[in-house]
């Protein structure tokens, strides 16, 4: 038994002792495919809403909130999910993400806001991360969409055109700063500078 | 045999009664009518008229999506005392941060908090009944001609 486990460390340790360079250079690189094809199908398995509304936290709390909105409801049909605004869609930006959703993980586990209750208890600081997250970004999951480039304030009504060709245009706002609560219902907003 | 002669009288009554409701529904009890199509909110930012001074002023623009509750008042935040030298709104009128015993307080009273009870948007649409309302302007002119 022991000589079995020294035999397959040996042929481990040094492997090109005993294969080929060429099967060994197949071998990695059909390995690499798969782990780095199961990883990616499991990232993106992670980034659908069937996935964040099966916890029930996310389906009876915020995905019942934001089904009356502009942002699952309109007329033309396109419509947001989840990911579309909680996860940046370049990679790097994506991992980092992830990584700091463990900690959601880690909440689901303990319960941390099992209940209704404990939730709305709650939401003041989870909707406060959300607005940090994108005010540091410069609103760049509503900017995937809504690109200013492309923005023809004629078109919009006269209060829009106002704040958006001044404090949106010189940078001095982004699009967070107005457009709080616009998919899910808003914590209590005392103290929130603008409210 | 007592209420079966009551039900019996009662229907004139019913019947004639029902010649005078004006409903909206238009269709059996039973079915399911197709819902009146949904007004365009009128959005021009334009104030109107008021029909007499102490109307609540009609809100000029759209108001869809717009939370009035316990933790937030969206169009507050935009037209309360601290927010309209950011907005260029017209601020809540000063009536409104007053308690009911005529102290001013530094926010909206809470008596006055829930906007839409007073405040209405306009939607162009063709009035369902026939409106006969003066405003105050057409009742002076008509006292002095008299």
């Amino acid at each position: 038994m022991l000589n079995k486990v020294k035999d397959i460390w040996q042929t481990i340790s040094h492997p090109s002792r005993y294969y080929s360079l060429g099967i060994l250079i197949i071998a990695g690189f059909v390995a690499g495919v798969i782990f780095w094809g199961g990883f990616n199908t499991v990232l993106e398995a992670t980034n659908t809403e069937t996935f964040c509304i099966s916890c029930h936290e996310m389906n009876n709390n915020v995905y019942q909130e934001l089904k009356s909105t502009i942002h699952y409801t309109n007329r033309s049909g396109v419509r947001a999910t989840c990911p579309d605004c909680h996860v940046p869609h370049d990679w790097t930006d994506k991992i980092a993400r992830k990584m700091q959703a463990s900690k959601e993980v880690w909440g689901k586990i303990f319960k941390t806001i099992s209940t209704r209750e404990k939730f709305l208890a709650k939401r003041r600081e989870l909707a406060q991360h959300e607005w940090d997250r994108l005010k540091a970004n410069d609103s760049l999951e509503c900017r995937n969409c809504h690109d200013f480039q492309y923005m023809d304030f004629t078109r919009q009504g006269k209060r829009a055109e106002e704040a958006h060709s001044t404090g949106l245009t010189n940078g001095e706002k982004t699009c967070i700063d107005c457009h709080k609560g616009i998919a899910h219902e808003l914590p209590d907003m005392a103290g929130v500078e603008g409210w | 045999m007592r209420a079966f002669i009551l039900i019996l009288l009662l229907i004139p009554f019913t019947l004639l009664a029902e010649e005078n409701i004006a409903t909206l529904r238009n269709a059996d009890i039973s079915t399911e009518p197709d819902a009146p199509r949904m007004g365009n909110e009128e959005n021009k930012d334009l104030k109107r008229k008021r029909n007499y001074p102490m109307q609540p002023p009609t809100i000029p623009h759209k108001i869809a999506g717009y939370r009035i509750d316990l933790n937030s008042n969206k169009c507050l935040s935009c037209h309360s005392r601290r927010q309209v030298a950011d907005s260029q709104a017209p601020m809540v009128s000063v009536t409104h941060y007053m308690d009911r015993d005529g102290n001013f307080l530094a926010e909206v009273s809470p008596r006055r908090y829930f906007c839409n009870q007073c405040h209405v948007s306009q939607l162009d649409v063709k009035p369902l009944v026939e409106n006969t309302f003066q405003d105050v302007d057409a009742i002076l002119d008509e006292k002095k001609k008299k």
